[in-house]
């Protein structure tokens, strides 16, 4: 028996225990994607559970953002599938499951950047009340006082309250991956998914972000949090998975990934590389 | 049977033109990035080559003609090219007779001069904007070119004679013993041809040379040649003449079965931008094989018997076709993942 | 829905409002004030105003919106053929008409986007202009035109050569000859003609301000800036891109209706494409995606259009007169490639100079010399794209 097959049976075995968990609220089931022959994704499953914050840590080029890709409907999964609330979401497109409540924050902000900050967060805002389509041609957001309001108050959370009129092109990148964030906060999705959500900003503004996380946290928002700091995993997620060569080669809380021999080994083979 | 080789026939010399105007188009799309709405132009430039050389053959001084009378009885003044004078009239017959085919040199120099004006003057700056962008610019282009060319020209289509030993009819039927139903303008089948010949050395050109496989490579994936430090700017320009060219001497040699007018680089320019989405956006081969078939089935939509089933069909088959592939096959017949997609 | 106008939205309105009623007054002295001319910058205003809600905040650039003006042209004459001459009946067909045509075409061409909408509309476009000339001329009339004729008298005369007016008959209006369109007896020609389109523009200016500070309109802005993220927050773009096609479709219709109405012949040039670009030319002169910029530009190019047309060598020599002889004779010859039938070709180059010098249009040249003197120091000039591009999304 080889290593990768001792460790899907690992895996398959935790996973016949979580089925019988009724608080899962995000099940990837025996996933698989490969593009031109190269598996980015072997028989990846997951569990999260409704409430937690699920990290999923790895070397660069593991599959992270590609399983997190597959989530969102952006690329659609050879095998498999992801059962999100009940509902398959592979095969969805992306605007289906963010109405089923799914709200991604992107590793690259991508904000509309002709609209102010407002503007950019009363778009998602509206999109949870209204659904995908409603044709309001004569509803003048600036009299929406209600959302307004909530998503001053988003804008607010996330540090832009001072730049709520700037127009999202003229912000700087740490403040528009603020704005991203704000824009996945409003919508109050049942699941957050963050893709490094930290990358690239100072010590002091991802503290910042992590004290904002941990807020939401308190909300009772499930998050998926891919992310390269480890200072930033180990302070908010409640069970990490690792992911190497496209396989989970573990799953548990922070305490026992810290001490798995096999994590440290994937992370020391890339330091060597 | 007869009447179906026929349309087939029928079709093959403006699918040739098609095909011709849609490689350019290709070409300089998949290259450049460039949507050129003023390909249709350069084609209705080419014409003009064609009617330029023919004017220019024609100048002529006069004469009183020592034989002849007019009907007062006085003697007849004529008209004699200076040509004439200068050749003598049996070449100077012979250079009018060929000059749609002779005028395929003028239009070579010409379209590749426009061509790389164009390029430097204009195209080059467009690069890096936003599609809709270059569709305008080249837009309000296309109108410049037509407008300069009325100015001159006038707005009447200017009929070309082909040459006498072409301009009769081919008897094809017989030759392939069908009959002698089938009976078809030679100068077409020259068009078609002379179409196939131009195809053919493009597609040569870009297989056999090192040029050629530098743009073959840019078409398939820009960027990577981009950084391989390889002068691609100067290419394009070279692209772009080619591309120029070949439209012009597309336009030249349709003269004898179109009269050109000012405005006949517009018809064309929408038919080949059908013809190039059909044939998939970045594809040679496609763009050349939807340009026959879509010139075919033109031919085919004007059929009477067609007509009388389905009455305006020969005016709308080519964008119906180019509806019904962009809806089912959105990247139409020969089309490449990844090129100009959404 | 109209507390939420800020006050200086409200301003905007009422200034517009003003200066398009005054215009009679206003543009005697560049000799623009004939109704003629009024009536045309009127119904070119509503087109591009129209056109922008879908191009200028969306970003799809279609080049078939003539087909629509078409559509409505026609619809509105065969409302004058068969029912009245009252106007009100020819405006609602025509809007509905277009309305339901731009649903079928828009439901097919917005299944794709960047250049291969631009050339999905184009093609349409054509399609319907090629029907119009050919299978269609019973409904078109081909190349003479439809018009409107006198009552026919027999059942034998076909309908392009004899009206029937069915409403206006039952009604008892007489007639005498070939009638005028009228509103309720008022006739739409010459300045009464020119103030029932000013209060269309007027009206549907408010509703494209309506549109453009509503919901919807956000929903269209950020389709251009990026319907990619769009899609990730939830929002089905296609059906508010129908949505915005739809209305700038009926936009257009309602244009083409005010076309027959003002001059009761309906021709199928109209559907050219030129005509598609010319509206995309108004709309980028005066500034794609703002409010003013397409009335703006749609003025001056059909003011352009009617002087420099009209204008020949002999004005040109007298313009010139003070130049000395050869140089005057020069300049002439030079300026009369651009004057009389060289029009076209002095569109053609506004439409190159304003889309690599001022993608902004007018509007942007304004705001740049606001700024300018705003600051004393001119700013460095960002470049502004008209469009976002598409295609290359993803």
């Amino acid at each position: 028996m080889s290593v990768a097959e001792t460790i899907r049976d690992d895996v398959a075995g935790e996973r016949g225990f979580q089925s019988d968990i009724p608080d899962r609220v995000l099940h990837i089931d025996d996933v698989h994607k490969s593009f031109a022959g190269l598996h980015a994704l072997s028989n990846v499953d997951l569990d999260v559970r409704q409430g937690e914050t699920h990290a999923i840590i790895g070397p660069n080029g593991a599959g992270k953002s590609t399983l997190l890709n597959v989530c969102v409907g952006r690329i659609e999964p050879d095998r498999g599938a992801v059962v999100f609330d009940g509902d398959a979401l592979t095969g969805k497109s992306p605007h289906e499951i963010n109405q089923l409540g799914v709200a991604r924050v992107f590793q690259t902000p991508e904000v509309f950047l002709d609209l102010s900050v407002l503007e950019n967060v009363m778009v998602p805002a509206l999109s949870r009340r209204d659904g995908h389509f409603k044709l309001n041609p004569f509803t003048a957001f600036s009299g929406e006082t209600e959302i307004r309001d909530e998503a001053e108050a988003v804008i607010a959370d996330v540090g832009l309250k001072n730049r709520i009129h700037m127009t999202a092109s003229s912000l700087s990148r740490g403040d528009k991956r603020r704005l991203e964030l704000a824009m996945g906060l409003i919508q109050h999705p049942k699941l957050l998914l963050l893709d490094e959500p930290t990358a690239g900003m100072a010590r002091h503004d991802t503290n910042a972000t992590i004290d904002l996380l941990r807020k939401i946290k308190e909300r009772g928002m499930t998050k998926v949090i891919i992310e390269h700091d480890m200072h930033v995993v180990f302070s908010l997620a409640d069970r990490i998975s690792v992911l190497a060569g496209g396989r989970i080669i573990a799953q548990g809380s922070p305490e026992e990934i810290k001490n798995n021999p096999k994590v440290k080994e994937a992370y020391l083979g890339e330091e060597q590389v | 049977m007869d009447a179906i080789f026929l349309q087939i026939l029928n079709g093959l010399d403006k699918g040739g033109a098609y095909a011709l105007i849609a490689l350019g188009l290709t070409l300089v799309f998949g290259t450049l990035g460039v949507v050129n709405f003023a390909h249709g132009a350069l084609f209705m430039l080419g014409a003009f080559c064609a009617v330029t050389l023919n004017r220019l053959l024609n100048i002529s001084f006069e004469r009183v003609s020592e034989t002849e009378k007019d009907f007062l009885g006085n003697p007849r003044v004529e008209k004699v090219p200076y040509i004439e004078q200068w050749f003598g009239p049996d070449l100077a017959g012979f250079l009018l007779d060929w000059s749609v085919p002779i005028s395929i040199l003028l239009t070579i120099v010409v379209m590749a001069v426009i061509g790389v004006a164009m390029e430097r003057g204009l195209i080059k700056h467009f690069y890096k904007r936003p599609h809709a962008d270059q569709i305008l610019v080249t837009f309000g282009l296309a109108i410049v070119l037509q407008e300069i060319v009325r100015h001159y020209f006038g707005a009447n289509p200017i009929p070309q004679p082909a040459p006498d030993i072409v301009a009769g009819a081919a008897n094809v039927g017989s030759w392939l013993g069908l009959g002698d139903n089938v009976i078809y303008p030679w100068w077409r089948l020259v068009y078609f041809l002379f179409s196939a010949l131009v195809i053919f050395a493009v597609f040569a050109f870009l297989q056999f040379t090192t040029f050629g496989m530098v743009v073959r490579a840019g078409m398939q994936d820009r960027e990577t040649v981009g950084l391989l430090g390889i002068n691609i700017q100067r290419r394009f320009t070279v692209v772009f003449g080619l591309a120029a060219v070949v439209a012009g001497v597309a336009g030249a040699m349709y003269t004898p079965i179109l009269p050109p007018d000012y405005h006949m680089g517009m018809d064309f320019l929408v038919l080949s931008f059908v013809v190039v989405v059909v044939g998939g956006m970045g594809s040679l081969g496609g763009a050349v094989l939807a340009g026959f078939v879509l010139g075919i089935l033109q031919s085919f939509a004007s059929m009477n018997e067609i007509k009388s089933i389905l009455p305006g069909i020969d005016q709308i088959i080519v964008y119906l076709v180019a509806v019904i592939v962009l809806l089912t096959r959105p990247r139409g017949l020969m089309g490449r993942r990844g090129v100009a997609e959404e | 829905m109209l507390g939420t106008f800020s006050r200086s939205d409200w301003l905007l309105l009422v200034i517009f409002s003003a200066v398009v009623l005054t215009l009679p007054w206003t543009l005697e002295p560049i000799g623009a004030a004939y109704p003629d001319l009024l009536q045309k910058f009127a119904i070119y205003g509503i087109f591009a105003v129209g056109f922008n809600i879908l191009f200028g905040l969306t970003g799809y650039l279609s080049f078939g919106h003539a087909a629509f003006l078409g559509v409505g042209s026609y619809a509105a004459v065969w409302s004058f053929k068969l029912l009245t001459m009252n106007v009100l009946p020819a405006l609602a067909l025509s809007i509905a008409i277009a309305g339901v045509f731009a649903l079928l075409i828009g439901y097919i061409s917005l299944r794709r986007a960047g250049i291969y909408f631009s050339i999905l509309t184009l093609a349409f476009a054509q399609m319907s202009y090629n029907l119009a000339y050919s299978v269609l001329t019973p409904i078109t009339n081909g190349e003479t035109g439809l018009q409107v004729r006198a009552i026919r008298k027999s059942a034998e005369v076909s309908l392009r050569d004899g009206d029937v007016r069915i409403i206006d008959q039952a009604l008892g209006i007489p007639e005498v000859g070939v009638p005028i369109t009228n509103l309720f007896g008022m006739k739409m020609s010459g300045y009464p003609g020119f103030y029932f389109c000013a209060v269309l523009l007027i009206v549907c200016f408010f509703i494209a301000m309506c549109i453009s500070r509503s919901n919807f309109g956000m929903m269209l802005k950020a389709i251009k800036s990026n319907q990619n993220r769009l899609n990730y927050t939830g929002i089905h773009t296609r059906p508010y891109l129908i949505a915005a096609f739809v209305i700038s479709g009926m936009y257009a219709g309602l244009a083409g209706s005010l076309l027959s109405i003002t001059d009761p012949i309906a021709g199928a040039e109209r559907m050219q494409w030129t005509a598609s670009g010319e509206v995309v030319l108004m709309t980028i002169l005066g500034g794609a995606g703002t409010l003013v910029g397409p009335v703006l530009g749609a003025g001056l190019i059909k003011y352009a259009e009617q002087k420099v047309s009209s204008w020949n060598e002999g004005i040109l020599h007298g313009a010139f007169s003070f130049l000395p002889e050869p140089v005057q004779d020069f300049v002439v010859e030079f300026f009369s490639f651009f004057v009389g039938e060289g029009w076209h070709l002095t569109l053609g180059l506004m439409f190159m100079i304003i889309v690599i010098f001022l993608p902004g249009g007018v509007m942007e040249g304004f705001r740049r010399l606001r700024r300018a003197f705003a600051n004393g120091a001119s700013p460095p000039p960002r470049p502004v794209a008209t469009t976002t591009p598409i295609a290359e999304r993803d």
